[in-house]
């Protein structure tokens, strides 16, 4: 299993640099993982990541990009609730990049 | 309803945690969603008990997948099916299920059968 | 509307929950189902019910591999692999009793 160091202690990945385990995450983690993505997390980033958490804590999924986009929009309002805003924050997919930033697993349907 | 959508419905009729037939139909009805076809899922025989509320599966170290049943209002899937004659011979009622479901009659369910397009059965 | 049932009638529910829900069309007993379709066995009377509103078929290589070619109720029609494809054809929809 491929491993990730922060701060002296290492977390479990998979090949694709997901988290194996949930309970590892946490702000530090999330930032270097968003450091291998070449992001620059902001305000704006960490809104979408702590939405990302509770949504999966409530449903024990990752949403689908569509899925995140609606309930964004209902959540934080219609000019965040878009995909536009949501591919300029995570170029590579609000799905994505964002789940793996938020220690999430990769979203279900999502290639 | 526009051109080229048809009737899809998942008919779940397994207990979950003993088969893997309930979290796989599950994770089948999430792909589909994104397809905008006109979805709906059944729930007769043991596939009533993937909708009792209060799933704690700690114990038996398997993912509790039940809280996903109350995601598919976010996927537009709200249409959701349950036998009545099912669910009373498992002593359950509405009350004990963790989604707003359509309680439908043996008669109801074999009905809304013969008006879809497609049945995947799990 | 065409049901298809694999499993035992004496091991599992899925033969009376397509007729209890099943409101009419083909049904084809296959893989262990076919000991449903045998005469003097428990379920024979409920298969002859079920005959008014459906039409049974079972499969007879699997009847043949459990020996029970020669005992097959009467009315319920026997079929090959050719005539599972036909089925499958002539019906709009098909659902599997797992």
């Amino acid at each position: 299993m491929p491993q990730i160091e922060v701060n002296g202690k290492s977390y479990e990945t998979d090949e694709e640099g997901y988290l194996v385990n949930l309970a590892d995450w946490n702000m530090d983690v999330a930032n270097y993982i968003a450091k291998t993505e070449n992001l620059d997390m902001t305000e704006q980033h960490w809104e979408v990541i702590d939405f990302l958490r509770k949504y999966y804590d409530e449903f024990q999924i990752a949403p689908a990009v569509r899925v995140l986009t609606k309930a964004i929009g209902k959540k934080l309002g219609p000019e965040k609730g878009n995909s536009q805003y949501l591919y300029e924050l995570f170029p590579y997919g609000p799905g994505k990049q964002a789940c793996k930033i938020a220690g999430l697993p990769k979203p279900t349907g999502c290639i | 309803m526009s051109e080229g959508i048809k009737k899809f419905m998942f008919v779940n009729r397994k207990a979950p945690y003993g088969t893997i037939y309930a979290l796989e139909a599950l994770e089948v009805v999430l792909i589909t969603a994104a397809f905008d076809q006109d979805v709906s899922l059944a729930f007769l025989d043991d596939g009533v008990y993937q909708l009792k509320k209060g799933q704690q599966t700690k114990g038996i170290d398997t993912k509790n997948f039940s809280p996903t049943y109350r995601a598919l209002e976010g996927y537009d899937i709200e249409k959701l099916y349950v036998e009545k004659e099912s669910m009373e011979a498992r002593g359950l009622s509405e009350d004990d299920l963790l989604v707003d479901v359509t309680v439908l009659s043996r008669k109801e369910m074999g009905e809304l059968m013969e008006e879809q397009d497609v049945l995947l059965s799990f | 509307m065409l049901h298809i049932i694999n499993k035992s009638p004496l091991a599992n529910s899925s033969l009376d929950s397509c007729l209890g829900v099943g409101k009419e069309g083909d049904i084809l007993l296959i893989e262990d189902a076919i000991y449903a379709a045998t005469s003097g066995s428990a379920h024979e009377a409920k298969i002859r019910d079920a005959m008014g509103r459906f039409k049974i078929y079972a499969l007879l290589p699997d009847l043949e591999a459990r020996g029970l070619a020669d005992r097959v109720i009467e009315g319920v029609t026997t079929v090959g692999y050719d005539g599972f494809v036909e089925l499958v054809a002539a019906n709009r929809t098909c659902q599997s009793w797992l």
